[in-house]
């Protein structure tokens, strides 16, 4: 297993590598000038000189591995100095990855934002597992039943209705009609007692909840389909022959036998709920990483988007390569070597 | 394919067909996608009012006979509108798929059929399944539009780039599951008795290969359909998709949350359109699947 997982670390360097360079090579050959949104009384003299402090007049495989290098170097090396605070090498003359937009450290914007997308990512997973697993279960136990008729129709609307119609048919009916919840999420609000908090949570409960049900009515469906593969397997009638209470057979054999695919498909969803919540939080204006991503497209802000992208192909390949691993720890029968 | 091979159950379609009919969600989801598409090709012919035809006096209408959805901020019909942004939604879904089905077939059958090309078609296969599609797929857009639209005029330039971006950015899983049927029927008796006379590679690929991959291509072309749909859509609603004055769903629904307030009924149509198509396609693809499973065939 650890040689396992060691041989598919080491082949995720040549993959991120070759990522990082596709990335590159988009942001960089796209016919558009970084100075186009300046105003166009600059001399075409001064805008040279703005071009060449962006780097701009150096070659593309030197600002390539440049990149790589403050990404990979400097980048962790300025971690390292915050979190022990020590001073590695030459910390004052090291180049950070830039914004060319806000003129800081493209890291810092992340830093910035992360917390809000963790937060509305990481809660959207929980009440998606939360309701997922449940009418997974009873749909499966049931087949056929009516539960499992409604269950699987509601996780197929789930599934196709898009989250940026289900945000904006809630902020239509909890916000415009009912007013219960505020449309926009305040992003200056600070939780410093149970009113802050209870405005916090109400601000959260649609983003979270948008995302939430899109990702319940995909887990669902995969719950009921691996509850249903095991549930007519040969252990589960010797359970029953043996006596066992069909209560402990169902939530303690099969149910424990049914989560190792999910577990992987849980893993494998996780970036992808990233890149869905860049729509959500654009939906209730929720100052997070996608939010952020779009204000650099916008803004042309290309080390910041080249920045941002590699971050979430990392999470892809970070995460598959956890769904894989988790798989063969879950299920012994599943054998590497 | 005649009348008669439809009813009759010997033949191989016959029996799909049977299967098809029983899977009750497919049938009702056929129905209702064949319905959308008629409606918004036909749909002109008898509601003939000018999508972009402003009429200032008649702005922010609700539901009447005039206007069945309503009217927009600058009294455009939202009937109209939504038919056209159909079309244009409909186009783009049936296009990039199409593109998408192409690539992955051609690249799952190289794979599959031919060793030496498996290694690299596949590792680019896994590097694409490994990129981030949403972020990719704005910033090419972004970056890239206002060439196209220079080279090709607004519309035709950005249906292409978006056409495009979705069809390369959507192939992988055609191209694994083709690639996974093409290794398996490969090693079959009637494929190597074709080669064993003397048959090319291309004729044994187009006539012994590609009829037997044909289900898993279908269901992957269904299910292509909503997934570009979705795709467009959600560039659209993101304001990087189609311009303002050219109506698709996804840009009807972002232009309808700007006004949400004011006239909070304009959002659903434009939304509902998208969902009712995809729910349809989804249901659509279920039952094909579950019709063309040859292991539940022959019961």
């Amino acid at each position: 297993m650890l040689n396992y997982t060691l041989r598919r670390l080491f082949f995720a360097v040549p993959t991120l590598l070759v990522i990082s360079f596709l990335i590159f090579l988009l942001l960089d050959l796209a016919p558009n000038d970084p100075t186009g949104n300046l105003p166009m009384t600059i001399p075409p003299e001064v805008r040279e000189k703005i071009r060449i402090s962006l780097g701009l007049d150096q070659a593309i495989h030197i600002r390539y591995i440049k990149w790589l290098e403050q990404f990979f170097v400097s980048e962790p090396l300025h971690v390292l100095e915050q979190w022990f605070n020590i001073s590695i090498g030459d910390s004052e003359s090291r180049v950070r990855v830039q914004s060319w937009a806000t003129r800081s450290p493209a890291f810092d914007l992340i830093a910035e934002r992360m917390p809000q997308t963790l937060w509305v990512v990481g809660m959207s997973y929980v009440v998606g597992i939360l309701i997922a697993l449940p009418i997974g279960v009873i749909s499966a136990y049931r087949q056929y039943s009516w539960f499992d008729q409604v269950g699987s129709f509601i996780s197929m609307v789930g599934f196709s209705v898009p989250t940026f119609f289900t945000g904006v048919l809630m902020i239509v009916v909890f916000s415009v009609k009912l007013e219960w919840l505020p449309s926009i999420y305040d992003t200056t609000l600070e939780v410093v007692d149970l009113d802050s908090f209870w405005l916090q949570f109400k601000q959260m409960i649609m983003p979270v909840m948008v995302l939430g049900l899109f990702n319940a009515a995909q887990l669902s469906r995969f719950m009921r389909a691996s509850m249903l593969d095991n549930l007519n397997q040969d252990y589960v009638r010797t359970a029953r022959a043996k006596g066992i209470r069909e209560k402990s057979v169902v939530l303690l054999h099969v149910l424990r036998n049914s989560l190792s695919p999910v577990v992987t498909v849980l893993a494998l969803g996780i970036p992808t709920v990233f890149g869905g919540a860049i729509i959500t939080e654009q939906i209730f204006r929720v100052n997070g990483l996608g939010q952020l991503l779009i204000i650099g497209i916008q803004g042309a802000d290309i080390p910041l988007v080249q920045t941002l992208t590699f971050i979430f192909a990392i999470l892809i390949v970070l995460f598959n390569l956890i769904a894989d691993v988790l798989y063969g720890v879950l299920d012994p029968r599943i054998r590497y070597e | 394919m005649s009348d008669t091979g439809l009813v009759n159950p010997e033949s191989p379609w016959g029996e799909v067909w049977v299967k098809f009919k029983s899977h009750k969600g497919a049938l009702i989801g056929g129905t209702i996608f064949i319905s959308i598409i008629l409606l918004v090709l036909l749909g002109p012919m008898f509601w003939d009012v000018d999508p972009q035809r402003l009429n200032i006096r008649e702005k922010n209408q609700g539901i009447s006979f005039a206007h069945p959805m309503g009217t927009d901020q600058l009294g455009r019909d939202t009937f109209a509108q939504v038919l056209a942004g159909g079309r244009v939604s409909l186009a783009v879904g049936f296009t990039a798929m199409l593109l998408s089905l192409v690539l992955g077939a051609l690249i799952g059958v190289l794979a599959g059929y031919f060793k030496w090309l498996d290694g690299l078609l596949m590792r680019s296969t896994d590097l694409f399944l490994a990129l981030p599609l949403l972020p990719l797929l704005l910033v090419i857009t972004m970056l890239y539009r206002d060439t196209l639209r220079a080279a090709f005029g607004p519309e035709t330039g950005i249906f292409l780039l978006i056409v495009f971006v979705i069809g390369i950015t959507s192939w992988m899983q055609t191209a694994r599951i083709v690639r996974g049927d093409v290794l398996a029927i490969k090693e079959r008796e009637f494929v190597q008795a074709a080669k064993s006379v003397g048959t090319g590679s291309s004729r044994i690929i187009t006539r012994h290969v590609l009829p037997n991959i044909l289900s898993p291509i279908m269901v992957s072309a269904t299910l292509g359909i909503a997934n570009a749909i979705i795709t467009e859509s959600a560039l659209s609603f993101l304001g990087l998709g189609f311009p303002s004055d050219f109506p698709t769903w996804g840009r009807l629904l972002n232009d309808a949350t700007a006004f949400i307030t004011l006239s909070p009924e304009r959002v659903i149509w434009p939304g509902l359109a998208i969902s009712l198509t995809v729910l349809s396609v989804n249901y659509l693809g279920d039952g094909l699947r579950d019709a063309l499973d040859p292991r539940q065939r022959g019961r």
